[in-house]
């Protein structure tokens, strides 16, 4: 497992290198999406930036430099270096040129060295300021985890050394001795073999080949990841780097011999310690973002009625999981049910009971079978063992399932929260929807037909319910979740639950966007439906396995803590020490007052007032409720000419640090599609919208319970009966790309269909099924268009770009990524109707005014001119974009001005970084003048504004 | 759930004579006859033992209780579990006493509700043999509710609001398996909505006109089957009416005239207990 963790996050250096400079064109394709991948981990990361770009550029040269990272490289080789000279050369641009030179530095060096990596690692060091060093340290997802990564990539091959020498640092050389020392010692290691091989030719070839092929050549890297199996055993397995979730899985499904797989997953912890689902669908890595490579396979979705399994091996590992829950006092149960449950796991493990047998309490004192095991109880479980003599194993195992599955909590995955009052709840996701626990008690229940959609933003988690019988309209219930990690986490439990146990077929994700708000997630496996379907074709013979239940007891209560719904609570049923408000600086008599602000109905206390009843609630489209103090961020763009933050003193909070970055070049580019981008898929929120009225009739979905389950025997019949009734299986097992394109079809209809979306759609114009890969990036924009025909135009050249953040005209509506930010406030110039269409949606409410302490500090270059004073120049257009992500939100304001014949495009992009803990300013805004000046090769800036909001700890309340 | 309704014992107490003039109640409308209520429980007594063949323990009535019949209010017993409650009212909180020693010497596990801030009536403890409903009410309250959680711990417990009315069983119980007997008040089908909003079972209901009619007592007996003790015509005509569409029912109509006066159903006066419930 030692091996090779550290090697790729060397490759993510070098590719921020990459994009940090397009201008070298050899880097670029896999280079680009490692950025774009790399950044999305620093958004993950918590913390939080700000960067206003401002570009002008003559747009009569559409040399198209500014989308180029987004460009496969052959159509960048055509980009200029002078650009960069000029940049450099800008004497009003400090900050650029320090960021080129860093750039600079590492270019020539792989053309010159023999090991690359380590050479730019110095060459690095070297160029750097210290303060880009540190963006760059913060940047980097795996930063903290350098040390370990320099150590272990370097081989013990003569060059090296050599190199190392010849850096000029002797911290560095240092390093490198450590790493020779490390290489050395581990060389036995299963991994480094391989790995030896490959990195000695690579010494040897490497001074001939770009860096592209070194990538490649690390993409093979392998790595040993530790699996946790449910018998406690570890079952390590080697796979590559940059290999997919789902690689792992099949490795796990393999060795387990499991065919009915789908129940199941691997959890990771993550850099907050939390447990996480791994998703098969992306790059392990990314996921798991250190160098950590230790899952444990656990029971992700725990089936209603276990007697539907198919195999015995299914529910064997189903039993070895609830054994685990149960000893844990994660599925808490009573005396008399721990006993009975014990018997059964010795019946299935020990087979009948011996009376012969000299001690037989000293194998069940061995074993852990409940928190609070005694003596008592393993009196009772051996006598309960006794009655079930001549049961075989399997009939052990189902006996037990059959008792498990009734308990209160089984299958039920426990999150912390709180109420709109504040009270701590617990939040437990379930095949039949979403349960609200007090304490023990639960005070509400959320079934998933009831749930129109469900959502979250920064900590805030909102579902939508559809209205009862006798209301007129939706209402939305809010929770507060820790952070916006267990939030977003939450969510996609959700999300996931629900497709997997509601749904027949799972929902297409949405398309890829080239400006994500909001998560894409969905899950992508199989449901419930499909994976009974599928099992009922199982045709083999029972697998043979072995029971065994020595290997479990060491790792009864490792892995996973006591969870107990009063107790502490978990997420995913793992973490039972979340601080609530561990992260955040929360006062609570503000979180107080901005939940009266908002009028939040109390729909979640059914005990408490009438109002129990979940159809009484108001309906709250819009919740521009703020909650987590930390991350408020309204960003107002008053005008192209007055971008500091110091307007927004009023309503942002909490620390801010905005950069504004102005270019001006002659050579400019249509950097305005640029600068629209921020890369970062957005963490902060995202929604989902489960149960859309489908007037297709096979997506309908079973209403009962007692239906679906009649549905699937019936299916289960009619394979028994193969070719008498073929119909239903071939229906049912036609290939995904089938269903999906079917369910793509649905959601067309949909999309027509329903009402609600009128508000999030602004569909129209937009040929549906223009994708933004499928338009030409290039696509020039009519320029010299009237102002009125602006907004179209402005529509158009966002759908170019791939993203008009706020279009959600994707013929998909059910899917919503990005759409109404509560809290962002944008100004708009002009006035574009697709615009006005959203912000129906998106205007804000009351924002809530907070006391604050401001402390701005601007930092403005010389060259202003064209900026404000003076021939301000015609304007044209302008288009405000707000993306938000998960610490950062985007405000990019574009502006066309047309000046004595020559238009211009002038973006200013501010980013809000807002996080969970102090930030680092210093740090945040090299972070934030880095980030920009890769999103914006060419531009300069011309403005910092450091612009710091404290919430006063005394409020008048 | 295939053994909702078994019953081998159950627990009753005697009428005190402080019934009549100090019991607790809603409204002070009619006099109790205290001689005719004594008659009416020793009715009730005899159905339990006679008709049903139950084992009755038959705790002494005690002066100082007025409302000490009202058994069911002392202790929650399910499976070999019993909850000794601590009830809302002060002055019934002695009653549990004696419950307490009868239910030990049944070799019941016994949880007592010693949080001075908790309070629970077993009148509004509904056991659908599948889950808890446990009614919030001016006698029972969220910690209350909780304990009951931790000492059934197999089981959900969901909370309803009864914001009207003494308890939740004043105006619904179990008809049966998976059915549930309900007023038609609008306060009794609006807490039903809740209950069926708040369960991940299905559950079946009969409606009947009168609200205290809705208390019943369901057992399932070996060689009689389906059993349930309810209202008399004389009581309430419509109602009894209703439960005639229980078919493969032993109906046994048994008078509560007396006691409903202070409130009493018919849950109230006794305990039902499945001493061979141990799995």
């Amino acid at each position: 497992m030692t091996t090779e963790v550290g090697s790729e996050t060397e490759v993510k250096e070098k590719a921020e290198e990459t994009a940090t400079q397009p201008d070298q064109p050899e880097k670029a394709t896999e280079d680009n999406q490692e950025v774009a991948n790399t950044e999305n981990a620093t958004a993950e990361g918590g913390e939080e930036e700000e960067v206003v770009v401002e570009e002008e550029e003559d747009k009569k040269e559409k040399d198209g430099k500014g989308i180029s990272r987004f460009l496969p490289p052959w159509l960048k080789k055509q980009k200029s270096q002078g650009q960069v000279v000029a940049n450099e050369t800008s004497p009003t641009n400090k900050v650029i040129s320090e960021a080129t030179e860093e750039e600079e530095a590492p270019a020539p060096a792989p053309e010159t060295n023999g090991h690359i990596e380590e050479v730019e690692e110095k060459e690095e060091v070297q160029s750097e300021e210290v303060k880009q060093k540190e963006a760059e340290s913060t940047s980097n997802a795996s930063a903290d985890t350098q040390p370990a990564t320099e150590e272990k990539v370097t081989e013990s091959t003569a060059q090296s050394p050599g190199e190392a020498k010849s850096a000029t640092e002797d911290v560095k050389e240092e390093e490198q001795q450590q790493k020779k020392n490390e290489v050395e010692g581990k060389s036995t290691e299963p991994a480094a073999t391989g790995d030896g091989k490959g990195t000695a030719d690579e010494g040897l070839s490497s001074i001939f080949q770009s860096p592209l092929r070194l990538v490649r050549r690390n993409k093979m890297k392998l790595v040993v990841c530790h699996v946790a199996l449910l018998d406690g055993t570890d079952f390590p397995c080697e796979v590559e780097k940059r290999a997919k979730g789902q690689f792992l899985f099949f490795k796990v499904y393999e060795h387990l011999n499991l065919m009915e797989r789908d129940y199941f997953g691997l959890t990771y912890k993550d850099s907050h310690e939390q447990r996480c689902w791994l998703d098969p669908t992306k790059d392990i890595k990314r996921q798991i973002r250190s160098n950590n490579w230790q899952f444990s396979f656990n029971v992700k979705f725990y089936p209603p009625d276990p007697s539907l399994l198919t195999e015995d091996i299914t529910r064997y590992l189903l039993c070895l999981q609830l054994r685990e829950d149960v000893a844990s006092g994660r599925l808490p149960c009573s005396f008399v049910t721990h006993a009975l449950l014990g018997s059964y796991t010795l019946q299935a493990e020990h087979g009948d009971y011996e009376p012969d047998q000299p001690q037989p309490l000293d194998y069940i004192t061995q074993q852990s079978f409940a928190p609070n095991q005694n003596k008592e109880m393993e009196e009772k479980i051996l006598e309960l063992h006794k009655s079930h003599r001549g049961m075989n194993p399997a009939q052990a195992d189902t006996q037990f399932l059959e008792n498990a599955k009734k308990l209160s909590m089984y299958g039920v995955d426990l999150h912390r929260a709180k109420d709109s009052e504040g009270v701590d709840i617990m939040l437990g996701v379930c095949a039949n929807g979403l349960l609200v626990y007090k304490d023990k008690l639960r005070i509400n229940r959320f079934a998933w037909p009831k749930i129109l959609k469900i959502s979250y933003k920064r900590n805030n988690y909102y579902i939508k319910i559809r209205p009862g019988e006798s209301e007129q309209f939706e209402s939305t219930v809010g929770f507060k979740l820790p952070n916006h990690r267990s939030a977003k986490r939450l969510w996609k439990v959700c999300v996931e639950n629900h497709s997997f146990f509601r749904l027949n077929s799972p929902e297409v994700p949405p398309k890829a966007r080239f400006l994500t708000l909001g998560s894409k997630f969905r899950y992508s496996g199989r449901t419930q439906t499909q994976t009974r379907l599928a099992s009922s074709l199982i045709d083999r013979p029972a697998p043979n396995f072995e029971r065994t239940s020595s290997k479990r007891i060491s790792r009864s209560l490792d892995g996973a803590p006591v969870i107990n719904i009063t107790e502490a609570g978990s997420e995913n049923g793992h973490e039972p020490h979340l601080e609530l408000h561990s992260d955040s600086k929360a006062s609570v008599p503000t979180e107080v007052s901005a939940a009266d602000n908002n009028s939040f109905p109390d729909t979640k206390e059914p005990g408490k007032t009438a109002q129990v009843e979940i159809e009484e609630t108001h309906v709250i489209q819009e919740v521009s409720k703020e909650t987590k103090p930390a991350t408020v961020t309204v960003t107002v763009s008053p005008s192209p000419d007055a971008p500091e933050g110091v307007a927004l003193q009023p309503e942002v909070r909490e620390q801010e640090v905005v950069v504004v970055v102005e270019e001006a070049s002659d050579t400019a580019t249509r950097a305005r599609q640029e600068s629209v981008s921020s890369e970062s898929e957005s963490d902060e929120e995202a929604e989902y919208q489960p149960n859309l009225p489908s007037p297709i009739s096979h997506t309908l979905i079973p209403e009962e319970k007692e239906e679906e389950v009649e549905e699937v025997e019936r299916e289960e019949q009619g394979e028994q009966e193969k070719g008498v009734e073929p119909d239903p299986i071939t229906k049912e097992t036609a290939p995904h790309p089938i269903e999906a394109s079917q369910s793509a079809q649905d959601v067309e209809e949909r999309e027509n269909g329903a009402e609600e979306e009128k508000g999030e759609t602004d569909d129209s114009t937009e040929d549906p099924m223009m994708t933004p890969d499928e338009v030409p990036n290039g696509h020039a924009l009519p320029e010299e268009e009237a102002p009125g025909m602006a907004a179209m135009a402005e529509e158009e050249e966002a759908k170019v770009n791939g993203e008009s953040p706020m279009a959600d005209s994707e013929p998909r509506p059910q899917v919503i990524c990005c759409s109404e930010p509560p809290v962002v406030k944008t100004e708009m110039v002009t006035i574009s109707d697709t615009f006005a269409a959203q912000k129906t949606h998106i205007t804000t409410k009351e924002v809530p005014i907070v006391h604050t302490e401001t402390k701005t500090i601007t930092y403005e270059a010389a060259q202003l001119d064209n900026n404000g004073e003076g021939d301000p120049g015609v304007l044209m257009t302008a288009q405000t974009i707000t993306s938000e992500s998960l610490c950062t939100t985007t405000t990019t304001h574009i502006t066309k001005t047309l000046k004595g014949g020559l238009s211009e495009t002038r973006i200013e992009k501010r980013i809000v970084i807002t996080g969970d803990s102090d930030i680092d300013h210093d740090q945040a805004l090299a972070q934030a003048i880095k980030e920009a000046k890769e999103q914006h090769p060419d531009m300069s800036v011309t403005r910092v504004v450091v612009h710091k909001e404290t919430e006063l700890a005394e409020e008048d309340e | 759930m295939a053994g909702f309704g078994k019953f081998t014992h159950a627990v009753v107490r005697g009428i005190p004579t402080s019934l009549a003039k100090e019991a607790l109640r809603t409204d002070q409308l009619d006099v109790v006859d205290l001689e005719k209520a004594q008659k009416e429980h020793e009715v009730y007594v005899d159905v339990l033992r006679e008709k049903l063949g139950l084992q009755v323990i038959q705790l002494p009535a005690d002066e100082s209780l007025p409302d000490c019949v009202f058994v069911e209010d002392a202790a929650v017993v399910c499976g070999d579990t019993a909850l000794i409650t601590r009830p809302g009212a002060q002055s019934r909180r002695n009653e549990t006493v004696a419950m307490k020693s009868a239910l030990k010497e049944m070799d019941l596990n016994i949880v007592e509700m010693t949080d001075d801030n908790a309070t629970l009536d077993g009148g509004d403890v509904l056991f659908t043999g599948l889950e808890f409903f446990v009614g919030l009410s001016k006698r029972t309250n969220q910690k209350g509710a909780d304990i009951l959680a931790d000492a059934f711990k197999d089981y959900v417990v969901s909370t309803v609001p009864v914001l009207e009315g003494l308890h939740l069983k004043s105006f619904c119980s179990m008809g049966g398996p998976g059915l549930i007997i309900i007023g038609s008040s609008e306060l009794a089908q609006k807490t039903l909505k809740i209950m069926q909003q708040m369960s991940d079972h299905r559950y079946d209901k009969l409606t009947v006109p009168d609200d205290i009619a809705a208390n019943c007592i369901y057992m399932n007996l070996p060689d009689k089957g389906h059993v349930l003790l309810h209202c008399t015509p004389e009581e309430f005509p419509e109602s009894s009416k209703a439960f005639e569409m229980l078919k493969d029912y032993i109906l046994i109509p048994v008078s509560n005239m007396e006691k409903g006066k202070v409130d009493g159903a018919l849950t109230c006066c006794s305990v039902l207990i499945n001493k061979k419930a141990h799995v």
